[in-house]
């Protein structure tokens, strides 16, 4: 498990401060795909760091950029843009890869830049409009508009939250508990 | 307890009882078994004695009322057990077993906090209490009057012993009972008893549970030193004890020996004509440690030798004449990282018993549930494992066991009218052979019955219809998937949910099962897992751009063939002709979707594997990088299971590198996987899009 350090080097403590004054409200990490600015729960970031080379994973969907070594850690990235199909990312040494614990599970995010910590008060969240695509719903947690920007709210649990698909997992046996006398 | 500081020591007083507990049922449960096979002696008796007497003890200490008061009945009857008053027939003995699974429910509820039933195993415990009652009337405690007992030894080489024997006051309430102390003693011979109740405070001051009273016994038996020194074992460390030899019967008093100093084991004084009194063996030196704190270790190691293997591969760009001593030291370093790692493996080795202990139970209560009689024996239960396999296994090993009882073993009626023991059999036994632990489950059953697993295979639409199976592949249909042979889906092992389960856990453990089965006569599984899932041996292999870890388990030879060796097979893809047998081959930048220039067999490598139940097969690989020791990261802990890959590494440069699951690699395009389809669904997270990555 990772430790709870979040190394979150390339924000200024001022708008740490900003954003942890903000009473009621829930603070978000912002990140840039091309123009698009997205928002991500900040309690489930774990760290940021710049874009290293991947090893793949075979017969992966075009999102999974394959695996990297994070201290002794094995750990997906996947690359948002891909995700959201809007194409994929070329991967330079200025991108960035945001470490998420999503569930039980640490991957790591990869998107253009990290720009700012928003407060939002959840009533100032508008849903999403119905775009018609059905998949769509399944990321996006809400719109909010900040100092004449809009920023889209992406729910983790709708990327990686769906239950895992059990005939893959090592289920156990249908051994029942021992009954009681 | 009024502070947290002060509670967190009896939390972990606590912890340590349950951890004893633990060892005290596995020890129980193994006594036990042996005094049911047979294979019991007097010993056997005391160490079960011992074993529920201790649980009891604890669950005093911390109030686990329930637990005291089964344990109580329990150890009483074992107590009457060993006085020779009720003989170990098979009935009692039996009662006994469910009396230990019972007891195991009950400590593993008071560890769990979890309230149980108030009639729980009361069936159990009344049934004790029967057997109590029918032995004779000395079973119930009575005060014990200044008597003398005709001792029931040979009069002829009695010694006279005086037995100062004064409770420390916290005695009783470790559940110590001088008066089981006392019975022991009589039966050890003619007995005279004295008591001292100087210490008894006034009314008012006593401490209902304090222990005020010392006795002086004078014991006159043909018993050696140490059975009188064995009657007091268990309260050596929470009394004072003397314990003097008055020579015999006839002579005079030897010359009273140095006493004993407070809580001081007894002082035997030894007449030189005898041998000494034998000193109870001592237990093997060892520690307890926090298993957090060896995996700690573990991964600590394991870190150490990713580095020293990426030392190593930097040492080969050194030129030797120029830095020997670095190239020694790199060396040295390698020798001593490997050591380190299989001492701290060593460390976390397990004997595969605590998971073997469990079984017979599970045989006990299945049996009973299908009115079938079978018992389990088992052999190389001390075999040692790590215990990531330990912890694996016990899942896997239920499943075959009850399996075996299942669909194995016949009803008894059933067995007799075939010519068999009513009783039938199951095998456990594990051994290491060559680097891994193989674990046999046999039964002496009915066996498989080949036409009608082939029959139901071909209902199902798993083998294509006509298609000719050898034997053992047959017998092997039955660990495909939603495969049950049962006639009636039971709540036992149907359901759908079979051999595969079985088989898809032990493959997760890097592990192989194969069955072969005579109709009639019984089947036998075979399972054989590494000693270690943290560690294995591997082929680094390059394809194209990527790095590949190929167990060395599986390999049985690699080699460059020459064009005129490789012949293609219409609609099977390439085999390789080698001594005479055809080897399909697989392509893994085709498995992959890798980009490579080597497509020719005859410019790269093919590795011959052995695939688990599938045969050999060649993989071919742009070229071997050379063998390496790696340590096994998981991939499924944040990703999901990739077909063919079984878990990733971290090389010497600190990059990612996927170990091969040689069973499960299978080339894209080949659409035909021969008379056995692949049943293997294969999703990465949230598919939509069917899209292979570019690499």
């Amino acid at each position: 498990m990772q430790p709870e350090n979040q190394s979150i080097s390339t924000l200024s403590q001022d708008s740490l401060d900003r954003a942890a004054a903000g009473e009621n409200t829930e603070q978000f990490i912002t990140f840039t795909l091309g123009e698009e600015e997205y928002g991500i729960d900040i309690m489930v970031v774990r760290e940021i760091k710049g874009w290293t080379d991947t090893t793949m994973i075979p017969n992966a969907p075009a999102h999974v950029r394959g695996v990297i070594n994070l201290r002794g850690v094995i750990v997906p990235i996947f690359d948002l843009r891909a995700r959201f199909g809007v194409g994929l990312t070329v991967p330079t040494s200025m991108h960035v890869v945001i470490i998420v614990a999503a569930g039980t599970r640490t991957v790591g995010l990869l998107v253009d830049t990290v720009s700012d910590i928003i407060s939002v008060d959840p009533k100032a969240i508008r849903p999403i409009p119905e775009m018609g695509l059905p998949t769509e719903d399944q990321y996006l947690a809400g719109l909010v508009a900040i100092e004449n920007r809009m920023v889209t709210l992406v729910s983790l649990a709708g990327l990686f939250g769906k239950p895992a698909d059990t005939t893959r997992r090592v289920a156990n046996a249908d051994s029942p508990a021992p009954k009681a006398a | 307890m009024t502070t947290q500081n002060e509670g967190y020591p009896l939390e972990q007083f606590r912890k340590t009882y349950f951890e004893e507990c633990a060892e005290l049922l596995d020890a129980l449960q193994a006594n036990l078994d042996s005094l049911s096979n047979g294979s019991g002696d007097d010993d056997t008796l005391h160490a079960i004695f011992r074993s529920v007497h201790s649980i009891k003890g604890g669950a005093g200490a911390f109030g686990f009322d329930g637990l005291v008061a089964f344990s109580h009945v329990f150890e009483s009857l074992l107590d009457a057990m060993r006085e020779d008053k009720i003989p170990a027939t098979p009935d009692v003995t039996q009662l006994l077993l469910r009396a230990s699974d019972a007891l195991g429910d009950i400590v593993n509820a008071a560890r769990a906090d979890r309230a149980l039933p108030a009639d729980f195993a009361s069936d159990i415990r009344s049934a004790m209490q029967e057997v109590l009652l029918g032995a004779s009337d000395e079973a119930d405690a009575t005060p014990i009057q200044n008597e003398t007992v005709a001792a029931a030894v040979d009069v002829s080489g009695e010694q006279r012993y005086r037995i100062q024997f004064t409770p420390h006051s916290e005695m009783l309430q470790k559940a110590n009972e001088p008066l089981l102390l006392v019975k022991q003693l009589r039966k050890l011979g003619g007995l005279t008893i004295e008591a001292d109740v100087s210490k008894l405070p006034v009314l008012n001051a006593l401490e209902p549970e304090a222990a005020y009273i010392g006795w002086t016994f004078v014991l006159e038996t043909g018993a050696p030193q140490s059975a009188v020194h064995e009657v007091f074992e268990f309260v050596e460390d929470d009394c004072d004890l003397k314990i003097e030899m008055l020579g015999n019967s006839a002579g005079e008093s030897a010359e009273p020996p140095p006493s004993a100093a407070p809580g001081a084991t007894a002082a035997i004084a030894t007449p030189a004509n005898e041998p000494a009194a034998t000193p109870a063996p001592t237990p093997t030196q060892s520690i307890r440690v926090d298993v957090d704190k060896v995996d700690r270790l573990v991964n600590l190691v394991g870190e150490l030798v990713i580095t020293q293997a990426m030392l190593t591969e930097q040492g080969t760009l050194l030129p030797v004449d120029q830095y020997p001593a670095m190239l020694h030291g790199i060396e040295a370093l390698a020798q001593s990282a490997r050591e380190l790692q299989e001492s701290v493996m060593a460390i976390r080795a397990q004997p595969v018993k605590s998971v073997f202990a469990r079984m017979p139970r599970v045989v006990r209560d299945l049996a009973a549930t299908l009115h079938k009689e079978v018992r389990i024996v088992t052999a190389g239960e001390m075999t040692e494992i790590d215990k990531t396999v330990i912890e694996q296994l016990n899942d896997p090993l239920t499943h075959m066991i009850r399996n075996a009882l299942d669909h194995g073993i016949e009803g008894p009626d059933e067995r007799a009218a075939a010519g068999k023991p009513r009783q039938g059999t199951i095998h456990l036994s594990a051994a290491q052979r060559s680097g891994r632990i193989v674990i046999e489950v046999s039964d002496d059953g009915r066996g498989l019955n080949r036409e009608k697993v082939l029959a139901k295979a071909q209902d199902r639409g798993l083998v294509a219809p006509g298609a000719s199976l050898t034997d053992e592949e047959i017998d092997n249909l039955i660990f495909l998937p939603a495969f049950s042979t049962a006639d009636v889906v039971s709540n036992i092992s149907g359901r759908g949910v079979g051999m595969d389960v079985v088989k898809r856990n032990v493959q997760a453990l890097g592990g192989r099962i194969s069955v072969q089965s005579r109709f009639g006569h019984g089947s036998k599984f075979t399972l054989s897992l590494p000693l270690t899932l943290a560690v294995v041996d591997g082929m680094v292999v390059s394809v194209g751009k990527e790095t590949f870890i190929l167990p060395l388990t599986a390999i049985i030879e690699s080699l460059r063939p020459q064009p005129n060796d490789i012949h293609p097979v219409v609609g099977r893809g390439d085999v390789l002709a080698l001594r005479g047998e055809y080897l399909p081959l697989t392509y893994l930048h085709r498995c992959f979707a890798i980009d490579t220039l080597v497509t020719d067999p005859c410019q790269g490598i093919v590795i011959i594997v052995q695939r688990d139940g599938a045969g050999t097969i060649g993989i071919v690989v742009d070229e071997l990088l050379g063998q390496q020791q790696v340590v096994v990261k998981s991939l499924e802990a944040n990703y999901d299971a990739v077909d063919g890959i079984s878990g990733a590494t971290i090389l010497g440069n600190g990059r990612v590198a996927l170990i091969l699951d040689v069973t499960h690699l299978r080339e894209i395009d080949d659409g035909s996987g021969g008379n056995l389809k692949p049943q293997r669904p294969a999703q990465p997270i949230e598919v939509q899009e069917d899209m292979t990555h570019a690499a």
